[in-house]
């Protein structure tokens, strides 16, 4: 029998650990032989902490919503190969609730997330690990890695959909004595983790791909700038790189051929406008990290001055898959003009939040009301957000769009690099458009004077319309503000921060004439604008909301009718959640 | 100088490298907790960087701290799926467990220092928040104070 606890980050969040010491505990006391992995995040988050195990008779099944009571019991009866299913979620043998939710996904880049040991390179070799960088540098040229990848059709997985092929054969034809690899693993859209699903679940398919591309264009030199906010991604990352320096597929002579690579790590110090390539570029050499105008691109002039080819975590990951299993099996998934698959962070109020993996193409209801499982709360959907501070909302009537990247840039929204929010009823509009531009707002490097100011005008106004002092003619200062930031701004920073106003504007305009005419927030979230009462007729006098308000605002005596004192009320719904009977009315 | 060995060894370790300014400002604030304004002398005195060029990097990465902090930082995830999830309300919550005001960030006894951070990644147990290098979900503004309590 063999045991493998998921300990991604989001595992670990919701108990992993604990779940991993009890079984380590309870295998030990009753001394039992079973073999204890480790693994990293299968994707199904709103099911963790999760462990899986496969009996001596081969049956595999995974346990989810564990807890370290569980753990006796679930391993007992395996042992006995007759399996508990009552926490059952997945599994090959036998029928469990989230069955189909695997099934209608096809993982390319998280083929081993989740199913082997991050921390051990003898599970990802064991998994064709490194086979495709033997094939290429044994047994292809330059010109025929490039042609592999540009025949594949396979696009920039970061949001920009470029052409990863052509963009390696850039530069590979921009001739020089030094040239750079670069992954970009700056994560930084909220809301978005796939990269840090690949990195802490399968860090060798990503080296393996940077490899690969550096034989291609001729590099001998690259680095990883990784997010600091994700240090378990960081620490994989530096044992699988130490791990393949030792055995030979790092380093110099790789393999025994005349091919050499060194790999860093470079980690980011906090600064969204860094996962911008130029602005990326700028940090690892050490300076403020502020985009610079293209051309001449990286591919001419990058890092040091020297051709650089720069994709994200997600691309590279690809990569290998692609020369391994051919073009043609590639080209089977996704949609002529966009193969292969896309990885989504689906979040929010979603039932079955976690990491995705869909061929390009797939509707936008499909992955929502499909894989995604639909809404979590009784609450209709109301808009999902794609790509981040740089995308948009989009409504229920636009749900058949495909998910690829002209089809979402024709809502307005852009595909991004994978964060997929999904929005019910209780979430204001106006709001999340502010949340973003505050964002967007905070990170402008500050570069270009409309990126830098503009928002923060647009930002000053959003600011006023969800207290109720809005004006009408906001609505045309927003948008003419938004086309002036779109068009004088250097990089995609700014020329997308925009975006999210658009888009909530052009889709939910009635929201923003609530705010400003009616002076009331429809979702009931931008607190100026609510207000807090007791039902007289609901009211048993129970004191449980006075006893939760953490500024006294709530009178009343035990068995009478409660009062809120609106002076003194800070809004907060603490007596909105803690009343059992409804009589906390929020208008 | 408090610790002028240890940032000794680090200069010497980045000296005359390119693109050296960031991680040894990385490593220095592990030292120190912060950058001090004498100690971002000293290292530019020592490496041959700029002041210039050191301040310009440590005011424009939100990481590098000019302020002292606590021993355990607090970082509340103010990412889409927190925001949407209640995080505003964790972040007063735990604002009120460490009796911070809003122009505070760290408390009187350097024990904490609470900041926003974008996105944890974390975003299918949100609300989230990350006390030093661990990660907790599903938060509650009663469940904050509880897990705050286990870090001394």
């Amino acid at each position: 029998m063999e045991i493998k606890v998921g300990l991604a980050s989001c595992g670990l969040a919701a108990g992993a650990g604990e779940i991993y010491d009890a079984i380590q505990k309870y295998l030990s006391e009753k001394d039992i032989d079973v073999a204890l992995k480790k693994t990293a995040c299968i994707g199904m988050c709103f099911a963790e902490p999760i462990f899986e195990v496969t009996t001596d008779d081969g049956k595999n099944i995974t346990y989810g919503r564990v807890t370290p009571e569980d753990v006796p019991q679930i391993i007992d009866s395996c042992l006995k190969n007759e399996p508990l299913l009552e926490k059952a979620i997945l599994s090959p043998d036998f029928d469990c609730p989230e069955n189909e939710n695997l099934r209608s996904q096809n993982r390319i880049v998280l083929r081993n997330a989740g199913h082997i040991d991050p921390e051990n390179i003898d599970e990802y070799l064991e998994n064709d690990g490194y086979k495709a960088l033997e094939k290429v540098i044994k047994t292809m040229n330059q010109e025929e890695v490039i042609k592999v990848i540009k025949d594949s059709g396979l696009r920039g997985r970061g949001g920009a959909g470029f052409s990863t092929g052509l963009k390696w054969q850039f530069a590979f034809q921009n001739a020089s004595d030094k040239k750079y690899v670069i992954c970009n693993a700056d994560e930084g859209d909220p809301g978005a983790f796939m990269d840090k699903g690949i990195l802490e679940g399968d860090p060798h398919s990503v080296i393996e791909g940077m490899l690969i591309c550096a034989f291609a264009i001729g590099a001998d030199e690259g680095y990883v700038y990784c997010r600091a906010e994700y240090p378990l991604a960081v620490r994989h990352l530096k044992k699988a790189i130490a791990d393949a320096t030792e055995r030979g597929i790092i380093g110099k002579n790789i393999m025994g051929t005349d091919f050499s690579f060194d790999l860093h790590i470079k980690q980011g110090a906090g600064a969204f406008v860094c996962g911008e390539e130029t602005a990326l570029i700028a940090s690892i050499e050490g300076k403020r990290g502020m985009p610079n105008l293209r051309p001449p691109f990286p591919a001419k002039s990058g890092l040091w001055a020297k051709p650089t080819n720069n994709n994200n975590v997600e691309t590279y990951a690809n990569i290998a898959w692609i020369i391994l299993n051919g073009v043609e099996e590639f080209r089977k998934f996704g949609l002529d003009t966009c193969p292969g698959t896309k990885a989504f962070a689906l979040t929010g109020k979603i039932r079955n939040s976690g990491l995705i993996e869909v061929p390009m193409g797939t509707p936008l209801r499909k992955v929502i009301y499909g894989v995604g499982g639909g809404m979590r709360f009784d609450k209709p959907f109301k808009a999902v957000q794609l790509g981040g501070p740089s995308g948009g909302c989009i409504p229920e009537h636009l749900l058949d769009t495909p998910v690829e990247y002209e089809s979402i840039m024709k809502t307005g929204a852009i595909f991004g690099s994978g964060g997929m929010v999904v929005m019910d009823t209780d979430t204001c509009m106006v709001d999340i458009a502010r949340f973003f531009l505050n964002f967007t707002q905070n990170e402008s490097c500050g570069k270009c004077t409309f990126c830098r100011v503009g928002t923060k005008r647009m930002l000053e106004i959003l600011n006023r319309i969800v207290i109720g002092e809005g004006k009408m003619e906001d609505l045309d200062t927003l948008e003419k503000l938004a086309h002036q930031i779109i068009d004088t701004s250097l990089c995609g920073l700014g020329k997308s921060a925009p975006n999210p106003v658009l888009t909530t504007i052009k889709y939910f305009r009635d929201e923003y004439i609530a705010h400003i005419v009616d002076k009331r927030c429809p979702a009931g979230v931008c607190t100026a604008l609510l207000k807090y009462t007791i039902d007289a007729a609901k009211c048993i006098g129970c004191t449980a909301c006075a006893r939760k308000c953490p500024v006294d605002a709530i009178n009343g005596i035990v068995k009478q009718v409660h009062v809120i004192d609106q002076d003194k009320c800070i809004k907060c719904g603490a007596c909105y959640e803690a009343c059992r009977f409804d009589a906390v009315i929020k208008v | 100088m408090d610790n002028k060995e240890k940032i000794d060894a680090i200069i010497a370790k980045y000296k005359g490298k390119p693109g050296a300014t960031i991680p040894l400002l990385q490593e220095v604030q592990e030292v120190e907790g912060y950058l001090k304004r004498e100690t971002m002398s000293y290292v530019s005195g020592g490496s041959g960087i700029k002041i210039a060029d050191i301040y310009g990097v440590a005011t424009f990465y939100s990481m590098f701290r000019l302020k002292p902090q606590g021993r355990h930082i607090i970082r509340v995830c103010k990412g889409t799926a927190c925001h949407v999830s209640g995080a505003q309300t964790i972040f007063h919550a735990v604002q009120g467990y460490l009796n911070l005001t809003d122009d505070q960030d760290t408390t009187e006894d350097a024990k904490y220092t609470l900041v926003e951070v974008a996105c944890l990644g974390c975003c299918s147990l949100a609300p989230v928040m990350m006390v030093d290098e661990d990660t907790h979900g599903k938060l509650t503004p009663d469940s904050v104070g509880k897990i705050l309590d286990r870090y001394k």
